[in-house]
């Protein structure tokens, strides 16, 4: 096998693998916090992405701009959901958040697929971050390492928040025990709905990521979700450290795949998935 | 009754019943457009084929001829299931006389048998797939625009002629990807050329980069985009990220549409080399023909999906007019074989006995941005490729209908 | 009105409505609406009475329908054979994906049926038996028991309503056997069901086969029906609309997923001209009936008469 080549699909699957991390999290954040599955969460990373879109079309702001502005955005969109219509069922089964969130995601789905086609809409990569450098094994776009890094910072700066801020243990507590925590002052329902706009934004922001080198179309989520709920229920589904390493894990492990064995690249996380299942049901860093 | 008189009332029964036959069904031509209209190939067809098919009706004078003529759409929303339901539906309690456009072989070949079976008329436009004048051929049906083996010979055989003789195949990993690398491969080493590698990639795959990395590595001055819709338009946007144009390579796209193009924008799409059977600036006829199209349709310029259903539609209602009947199926798409075709679109050109319709094919290559002068403006003309070389030879179609 | 009277009255309201139909509507369209039925009905078995929602239903009904489309167009199978092979190949899959899946509940159980589906939709993809994106077409309707010609579509229309019919009837059966019954003590308290010692795992996954097999009875037979198989069927949005119309017709009741698939093909079918908006008000019907209409058509129904009793 070739090292130089080896290397170079190691550091694309690290890439790849920061796309999953920062879904992951956003999910692992929402269920691990409120026990919801969002399974709007690739509708609200193709609607990130569309924001960054028409901010560039139409306001004629950049990419810099829609860093910031698509993941308050649609986290607003976020908090009227929750606000709205999840709030209702939290003393529901939980399977019902699943079928409210897969509702939406239709919805918006089927929206944005009825008003732009399929087609795509064309997003360039900034001029700051455009170029390749020259690594030697291979030559890496400066738009990738812009990601790995970003998405690096962002993964970690979450789990900081939550795990390791008064904020945080604010976060956690609430979900535990609601009326104590309400008890002690605290409004537990603007956690409640922060948190699930929280997760929101990050999708969003992994939108605008993705927005110059992948196609922004409106079916970009659904292909891309069913994979990171493989990864999130690989990692222990509440676990948000477990998320983004094996995010960033699985990405590795898919890119090896890719060069050795492309056909199964796209099986692969489920296979593994349907092995961590049999041996250790909840997941690598849940707790049962 | 003396013997004359037998013969003179045999006659006129006979005559009475020839009479009978040549009939418009329902008294309405009644054309149905199914396509997809809210998913993968709305652009590519959906509306669009609509406006061509009326346009085609207009043209055509129906009115004047002293045909009625109607055009209904309904989305089979990328499913065969609904296909046929809508398909067999039409044909037997809606008076739909002939089904136009259907993208997605797989609704295709689904409607192909259902027309066989009602012994109505098929028209297809939209879909890729060559059995549909191969082993799955039928007296019923006709094939216009493209297929797979005229997109893999046209793009494979023009390239190779010009110099882009050793290849590196990105696949997609499934039936239609499959049997557009391996025609091409057999037209590329036909004529010379090497495949030098290649790699076969799930479908839906979003992140091209490994791939791309290999067929930088392989050195090929050709990379061959065996895929479609998503998958092409990510490679293609992912190897402009990587540079790999701009380091001396180029990109095949096998199966690549203006719309496609039009997604990926020019700054990304620039120097990719594809094939198509219409592009709205090539002629003065076909200029025009698109001024009258976009305004109705909004500004969206017509792929050459559009350009077929009217094509078709046009040259269907030439065969009715002649025959003086649109039923049985059968008959009048022998008609329409054997009258031969010309509109403003295609030119002139014929529909062979397996229900192929044979024109030109052109390669194209996209231009740069500071090349392009108004929207739409993506090609410029590479090489013309004859009617009678573009598509799959009669003798290797396996169609039961070729003696 | 008693519950019996009430479930009695009830059959005989579809029994003479599906019988009647084909002279009404579009017989192949009814046949469509029969199969999705039996599909829904199938899935309903799982989530209704054993409480386990499956995202990942789409296998079975696909696989169903991809063996019985090949053993009729490839393998030359008679009619019923081909229906048998595709609810046969469904039962194993559902075996094989059963093991992995019980072992979670709830949430966790979804997503594992889903990702096993997606799994099967690569599959398919790939192998070449399913011809891929073209699917497999050419399925033959052999004649019935070798006398009646089912290519007459009132006669295919009474077949496949007869496979519905029975399959309808024994999952009746099933429902109000002693299995069904603990079956719906589990799902009511699974610790007290463990704690009075019955072998809760196998219970689940024995109504998890049941319901994969029928869900591939229903697939096969719709096989026959459109002659064909393809991708759509494996895929992950046939999961997502067999959910939907359980839910609107109401999970956990007996008529339910009946009336259910009957608004949501009827809706597929007629709106089909105004495109994605199927999937909008698909998205639609999904969040209005988990907000304020969790019980379903029939759900409601069977409400209101029992408040009425009162």
């Amino acid at each position: 096998m070739n090292t130089q080549a080896l290397f170079g699909q190691l550091l694309i699957g690290l890439i790849n693998g920061s796309f999953y991390a920062l879904l992951s999290l956003g999910l692992a954040v929402i269920f691990g916090l409120l026990n919801i599955i969002n399974f709007a969460h690739g509708a609200l990373y193709m609607l990130g992405a569309f924001v960054a879109y028409f901010l560039l079309e139409k306001v004629g702001l950049g990419y810099w701009w829609a860093l910031v502005i698509a993941p308050i955005a649609v986290g607003a969109v976020g908090v009227v959901i929750e606000r709205l219509m999840l709030s209702r069922l939290y003393k529901l089964d939980h399977l019902y958040g699943l079928l409210l969130t897969f509702g939406l995601a239709l919805i918006l789905e089927g929206a944005f697929s009825h008003e732009f086609g399929s087609a795509g809409m064309p997003y360039s990569i900034p001029d700051s971050l455009q170029g390749v450098q020259n690594l030697g094994f291979m030559y890496l776009p400066n738009y990738r390492a812009w990601v790995i890094v970003a998405s690096l910072v962002v993964c970690f700066s979450t789990w900081f928040l939550i795990e390791r801020t008064k904020l945080g243990v604010y976060l956690r507590a609430a979900t535990e025990n609601p009326s104590l925590v309400q008890s002690f002052g605290v409004n537990v329902p603007r956690m409640i709905t922060l948190t699930y706009g929280l997760g929101v934004g990050l999708a969003a922001l992994a939108g605008v990521f993705a927005a110059p080198i992948y196609q922004v179309s409106p079916q970009m989520g659904s292909s891309l979700i069913i994979v990171v709920f493989a990864v999130v229920v690989i990692g222990g589904m509440g676990s948000i450290m477990g998320s983004i390493l094996t995010g960033f894990g699985l990405g590795i492990i898919e890119g090896l795949t890719k060069y050795i064995y492309p056909e199964a690249s796209s099986t692969v996380i489920f296979v593994i998935m349907a092995i961590v299942l049999m041996i250790r049901p909840q997941g690598l860093f849940g707790q049962r | 009754m003396t013997f004359k008189m037998k013969t003179l009332v045999a006659a006129a029964a006979l005559a009475l019943a020839g009479a009978a036959q040549a009939q418009i069904s329902g008294n309405v031509v009644k054309i149905g457009v199914l396509n997809d209209q809210s998913g993968l190939y709305a652009d590519l067809g959906g509306q669009g084929s609509v406006i061509a098919a009326k346009m085609a009706v207009e043209d055509f004078k129906a009115k004047e001829k002293g045909l009625n003529v109607e055009v209904i759409f309904a989305d089979h929303q990328n499913k065969p299931d609904v296909g046929t339901q809508i398909a067999s539906r039409w044909y037997d309690t809606e008076g739909v006389d002939a089904i136009v456009d259907v993208p997605t072989s797989s609704v295709a070949l689904a409607v192909n048998e259902v027309a066989r079976q009602k012994n109505k008329v098929f028209i297809d436009s939209g879909a890729a797939t060559s059995d549909l004048t191969g082993s799955k051929c039928s007296p019923n049906t006709v094939h216009w625009t493209y297929d797979t083996w005229m997109l893999a010979n046209g793009t494979g055989k023009a390239i190779v002629k010009t110099g882009g003789d050793t290849w590196f195949f990105i696949t997609a990993d499934y039936a239609f990807g499959a049997a557009l690398e391996r025609d091409t491969t057999a037209v590329i080493v036909k004529n010379g050329g090497k495949v030098v590698g290649g790699v076969k990639v799930p479908l839906g795959t979003q992140d091209f980069s490994s791939f791309l990395l290999q067929a930088q590595a392989s050195k090929a001055k050709i990379i061959g985009l065996a895929n479609a819709g998503g998958d092409t338009i990510n490679s293609i946007k992912q190897a402009s990220e990587f540079g790999i144009v701009k380091g001396g390579q180029n990109l095949a796209g096998l199966l690549v549409f203006l719309t496609d193009v039009h997604g990926i924008g020019l700054d990304k799409a620039q120097g990719l080399i594809l094939t198509e059977t219409f592009y709205w600036d090539m002629n003065d006829q076909t200029r025009a023909w698109t001024k009258r199209f976009i305004a109705q349709s909004g500004g969206k310029y017509p792929t050459m999906v559009h350009a077929g259903v009217y094509a078709g539609v046009l040259h269907y209602l030439k065969a009715v007019a002649a025959l003086k009947s649109d039923e049985p199926g059968i008959k009048v798409v022998e008609e329409m074989k054997k009258l031969p075709t010309d509109d403003p679109l295609f030119g002139k050109g014929t529909i062979r006995a397996d229900g192929r319709k044979i024109h030109n094919a052109y390669l194209f290559e996209v231009k740069k941005p500071s090349e392009s002068k108004g929207p739409y403006d993506y090609y410029k003309l590479r090489a013309t490729i004859p009617a009678d070389e573009a598509f799959r030879p009669l003798k290797d179609d396996g169609c039961s209908l070729v003696k | 009105m008693s519950a019996e009277r009430y479930e009695r009255v009830a059959f005989a309201v579809m029994f003479v409505a599906f019988a009647a139909a084909p002279f009404v509507i579009y017989p192949a369209f009814g046949m469509q609406l029969l199969c999705f039925a039996l599909f829904a009905c199938a899935f309903n078995l799982l989530i209704g009475f054993g409480g386990l929602l499956s995202f990942g239903h789409a296998m079975f009904f696909g696989m169903g329908s991809y063996l019985a489309a090949q053993a009729s167009a490839v393998w030359g199978f008679p009619i019923e054979a081909a229906i048998l092979t595709g609810a046969a190949t469904a039962l194993v899959l559902g075996v094989a994906s059963g093991f992995i899946a019980i072992r979670r509940q709830g949430i966790y159980f979804a997503m594992i049926t889903l990702a096993l589906a997606q799994m099967v939709y690569f599959f398919c993809l790939r192998a070449p038996f399913t011809g891929g994106e073209n699917g497999i077409q050419g399925v033959k309707r052999t004649n019935l028991l070798g006398l009646v010609d089912l290519n007459q579509p009132l006669a295919m229309y009474y077949f496949v309503f007869a496979v519905f019919i029975l399959a309808f009837l024994l999952i009746h059966r099933i429902i109000h056997s002693p299995f069904g019954q603990v079956l719906k003590a589990i799902r009511e308290n699974e610790p007290r069901a463990i704690s009075l010692g019955y072998r809760v795992e196998r219970y689940k996954l024995t109504a998890f086969v049941m319901s994969a097999t029928l869900a591939g009875l229903a697939g096969a037979t719709k096989a026959m029906v459109t002659q064909n198989a393809s991708l759509t069927d494996v895929y992950w949005t046939m999961s997502g609309e067999v959910v939907l119309m359980t839910l609107l017709g109401g999970m956990g009741t007996v008529f339910g997923p009946v009336v259910g698939a009957v608004v949501i093909i009827s809706m597929q079918l007629y709106l089909a001209e105004l495109g994605a908006w199927v999937t909008i008000i698909q998205g639609g019907i999904f969040v209005f009936c988990v907000l304020a209409f969790r019980r379903g058509i029939v759900g409601e129904i069977e409400a209101w008469l029992r408040h009425r009793k009162a």
